[in-house]
């Protein structure tokens, strides 16, 4: 059986999908995308330049629609009303795109997120009909919370927005794991590719990261490294990790038939 | 004289009657991919050529960017 995503109703091979902000240009977005083998990507929805440069090439032509699944999201929107105004525009913009990236902010110092207006903007548009991948704190119960709404994936923050500091509260996220029945992914907070692994041992449906791929040194290169460590953590989980003892007295190699 | 506000910013047009697909065209916007909401409601691009601009209208068009 293969090992797939599924979210909405479609599968992915790839547990990877990554942010498309803060790139050097479009080709470098487009090379560290391929790099890593995502196949959602999240768009931000912004007001367009008026009389200026009309033949400036977009980011959507770099990512075709045939080869990507977009997810538009809400960055920088403080209140619900904005982050539904925006999704129902990226519904419009995206040709009747129902896949959204939920987040309300609730502080432009730590970009920590705002759960009581989330809330409300997930009923709004869940009962419009989107699927709702939502960003969220790492708290057990409103992650469940969302679920109950009809969210289609919750996606507890690691650590905060763009802090590269990674899985602060492994427990919690144990602990939404366990307790949900639509997919977990970590966004937010991933700062290298060990801590990817480990959002995937813990198991993770997959993980959204946007400033560990972009702001590495060598962008390219991470995000290649990035595709292997939730590959691996991945395949970690599933084969289940040996358990862990402060010391087990069972070498490696036979006891017996040692030289005298 | 229309005035409408467009992303924060009032623009004139010396016509008596704008349509959506009009200001579209004068905006040099023909033919990409944008959104638009007129006074909080959003236009449908199939509703462009239909729907008439009125003086005082607020409109934001947005675009998809780079984003995480």
């Amino acid at each position: 059986m293969t090992d797939t995503l599924n979210i909405a109703g479609k599968s992915y091979q790839s547990r990877l999908l990554v942010g498309t902000g803060k790139y050097k240009d479009f080709t470098e977005t487009r090379a560290a995308i391929d790099a890593s083998g995502a196949e959602i990507v999240t768009v931000a929805i912004r007001r367009t330049n008026i009389g200026q440069n009309a033949g400036e090439p977009s980011l959507l032509d770099f990512l075709p629609p045939e080869e990507f699944t977009y997810l538009p999201n809400t960055a920088g929107c403080y209140t619900a009303d904005d982050a539904v105004r925006t999704l129902r525009l990226a519904r419009e913009l995206l040709d009747g795109h129902k896949l959204v990236k939920l987040e309300v902010l609730g502080d432009p110092k730590t970009l920590y997120p705002n759960m009581i207006e989330t809330l409300q903007a997930a009923e709004t548009l869940v009962k419009d009909g989107f699927d709702v991948m939502v960003y969220c704190s790492d708290d057990p119960i409103i992650a469940k919370r969302l679920e109950e709404i009809g969210c289609c994936a919750v996606m507890p923050l690691a650590s905060l927005i763009g802090s590269g500091m990674g899985i602060l509260n492994p427990w919690n996220l144990q602990i939404i794991i366990e307790n949900a029945k639509i997919p977990v992914l970590v966004d937010a907070g991933v700062g290298t590719a060990s801590d990817a692994a480990i959002a995937m041992e813990l198991g993770c449906d997959g993980v959204l990261m946007n400033t560990a791929i972009a702001a590495a040194r060598d962008p390219i290169r991470m995000a290649g490294a990035m595709k292997k460590a939730i590959e691996a953590g991945r395949d970690a989980y599933l084969a289940g990790r040996m358990p862990k003892k402060l010391y087990s007295a069972a070498p490696s190699s036979p006891t017996t038939g040692m030289i005298e | 004289m229309i005035h409408l506000t467009i992303n924060g910013k009032v623009k004139e047009f010396d016509v008596a009657t704008l349509y959506v697909s009009d200001l579209v065209e004068r905006l040099e916007l023909t033919g990409k991919r944008l959104a638009i909401e007129c006074n909080g409601e959003i236009v449908t691009r199939s509703a462009f050529a239909q729907t008439l601009l009125n003086d005082g209208d607020k409109l934001e068009i947005v675009g998809a960017v780079g984003g995480g």
